[in-house]
């Protein structure tokens, strides 16, 4: 735990997307650790490094909303648009009535978290590589609000404003127990032919999400 | 070609609408979108790229580099076609392709982000190429737009409306006029707040210094090019552009718009026009290094 930071994320809205409701997508509870991942990725990554996500703090009650936007369906039949590169004169052209379907989400309102998070080096990193090194820029990217792209909570159009948490730990909760069900831990790239998901049975003790020691199932 | 844009910029919109309807919700037929919480009127991000890609396309009417590629009423495969051709393949051989050139994912991707401006910005998953396990999928756009939400609570008024024209031949055999509806906001100013990663521009698509120009200016014109019946009085009020000196930046996004104030004048009770409101930005607050333009 000696490279771990605490960053404190909050925004209006944020969507983790839960796999098994997709086409209409619907929102975990609360952020997920691939999310919190992604969020600190945003930040700082290197191939040198894996971040490990330890716990998420959720400080704020967990209220949903629902939007309904027009889409982009599923694409085309590969086939017909072969026929129209090979020189078929008929143009290609399905109307944009038909490529459009509206799709609803259920968004989380008003988040705001704490992440707790550590990271550890991978077998990519350079000689001249180090965890002190890493954790220094870390440390300057969160202090000075520096980022590689806005970090988002699971789409792009819903960022999260993103500061170093100074604090020595993190604050006490409600003392209450609420089991979150399975949530997706992570995806497993090891094989990258074969990306798996990962789960986790998510339970908030005392308004936090614990994922140090969890069981993950495949 | 453009230089890569090097630094990272934030940017607040702040656009009105006078008796019309800036986003319907198709959940709620058609109303303006409201938070029905807060009575906060909500414009969605994807509306605003919309009219952006619209200005683009109307402009550089698919002039070579500004192609777009969400279009309104072509099919996305056919754009995916052109950069198949580029390769000279097609997606029966791309498999075999695949194995002889290893860098042909890198390869569609650069031509897609060379020709579409809507994908060097944006972004787009190309997920018709992932049949072939060609990885070149995602894309991520430097340019991420949240969503646009009004100063005020904002109502919405139906207005009756009747047409003397008669759709049916049996409808007009029992009456003269046929009733409709439109949903219109009286007035609202709405505030969109919106990020450029120059990162992604150098890393992934290439968004330049010239597309940035383009942007600032789709974005200032994105209402003109867009009137119809249903949008009433719409128009871009502000363009505030914060420059980061550096390619990661310099401060936080949440403080420089913090330092951007918008607020109804204190003797207006119901806001019906932009000069109800006053905008402020507090220089004060933003970093030194930090260079703030307002673009109208």
């Amino acid at each position: 735990m000696g490279w771990g930071v605490r960053v404190h994320v909050w925004g209006d809205y944020a969507l983790f997307a839960r796999p098994e409701m997709k086409v209409e997508r619907c929102s975990y509870d609360v952020m997920p650790p691939s999310a919190a991942r992604g969020i600190l990725e945003a930040i700082y990554w290197h191939p040198g490094m894996r971040w490990v996500i330890d716990r998420i703090q959720v400080r704020k009650p967990i209220r949903f909303t629902s939007i309904r936007r027009n889409e982009v369906k599923s694409k085309v039949l590969a086939g017909n648009v072969l026929r129209a590169v090979n020189g078929s004169s008929k143009p290609l052209y399905i109307a944009s009535k038909e490529e459009i379907v509206q799709r609803a989400a259920i968004l989380l309102k008003d988040v705001d978290y704490l992440i707790e998070a550590h990271f550890e080096m991978t077998e990519r990193a350079s000689a001249g590589d180090n965890p002190g090194k890493f954790k220094d820029v870390v440390m300057r990217r969160l202090r000075r609000g520096e980022c590689f792209h806005m970090p988002y909570f699971g789409c792009r159009e819903f960022p999260a404003n993103f500061e170093l948490y100074e604090a020595d730990d993190l604050e006490d909760g409600d003392g209450r127990e609420q089991d979150l069900g399975y949530m997706l831990y992570d995806f497993d790239y090891s094989d990258p032919e074969d990306i798996k998901p990962m789960f986790f049975r998510a339970v908030l003790r005392n308004g936090i999400l614990d994922v140090r020691d969890c069981e993950v199932v495949r | 070609m453009a230089e890569v844009i090097k630094n990272r910029y934030e940017f607040v919109v702040l656009f009105d609408v006078e008796n019309g309807n800036p986003n319907g919700d198709p959940d709620a037929g058609n109303l303006p979108r409201i938070d029905p919480e807060s009575g906060y009127g909500l414009v969605t991000d994807v509306c605003l790229k919309r009219k952006i890609r619209n200005y683009v396309e109307t402009v550089k009417e698919d002039e070579p580099g500004f192609k777009i590629y969400i279009k309104e009423d072509v099919p996305l495969n056919r754009s995916d076609n052109m950069a198949y051709e580029y390769l000279e393949t097609n997606d029966k051989d791309v498999k075999e392709l695949k194995k002889k050139d290893p860098d042909v994912d890198r390869k569609i991707r650069d031509f897609m982000c060379r020709n579409f401006y809507d994908i060097r910005t944006f972004g787009a998953v190309m997920t018709t190429f992932v049949k072939a396990a060609l990885n070149c999928g995602q894309v991520r756009g430097p340019v991420q737009l949240g969503f646009a939400r009004s100063i005020d609570p904002i109502i919405s008024q139906e207005v009756t409306i009747t047409r003397v024209a008669i759709t049916t031949e049996k409808d007009a055999e029992n009456k003269k006029t046929e009733m409709g509806r439109k949903n219109i906001v009286p007035y609202a100013l709405y505030r969109a707040e919106g990020y450029i990663s120059a990162n992604l521009a150098r890393k992934v698509t290439g968004f330049s210094e010239e597309d940035l120009e383009l942007l600032w200016e789709a974005i200032i014109n994105m209402f003109e090019i867009d009137h119809s019946a249903a949008r009433g009085k719409m128009a871009v009020r502000e363009l505030i552009v914060f420059k980061h000196s550096k390619e990661l930046g310099d401060c936080p996004a949440y403080k420089l718009f913090e330092a951007v104030k918008v607020k109804k004048h204190d003797d207006v009770l119901y806001p019906r026009k932009y000069s109800d409101y006053c905008v402020e930005v507090h220089e004060e607050k933003i970093p030194d290094t930090v260079e703030v333009s307002r673009k109208i």
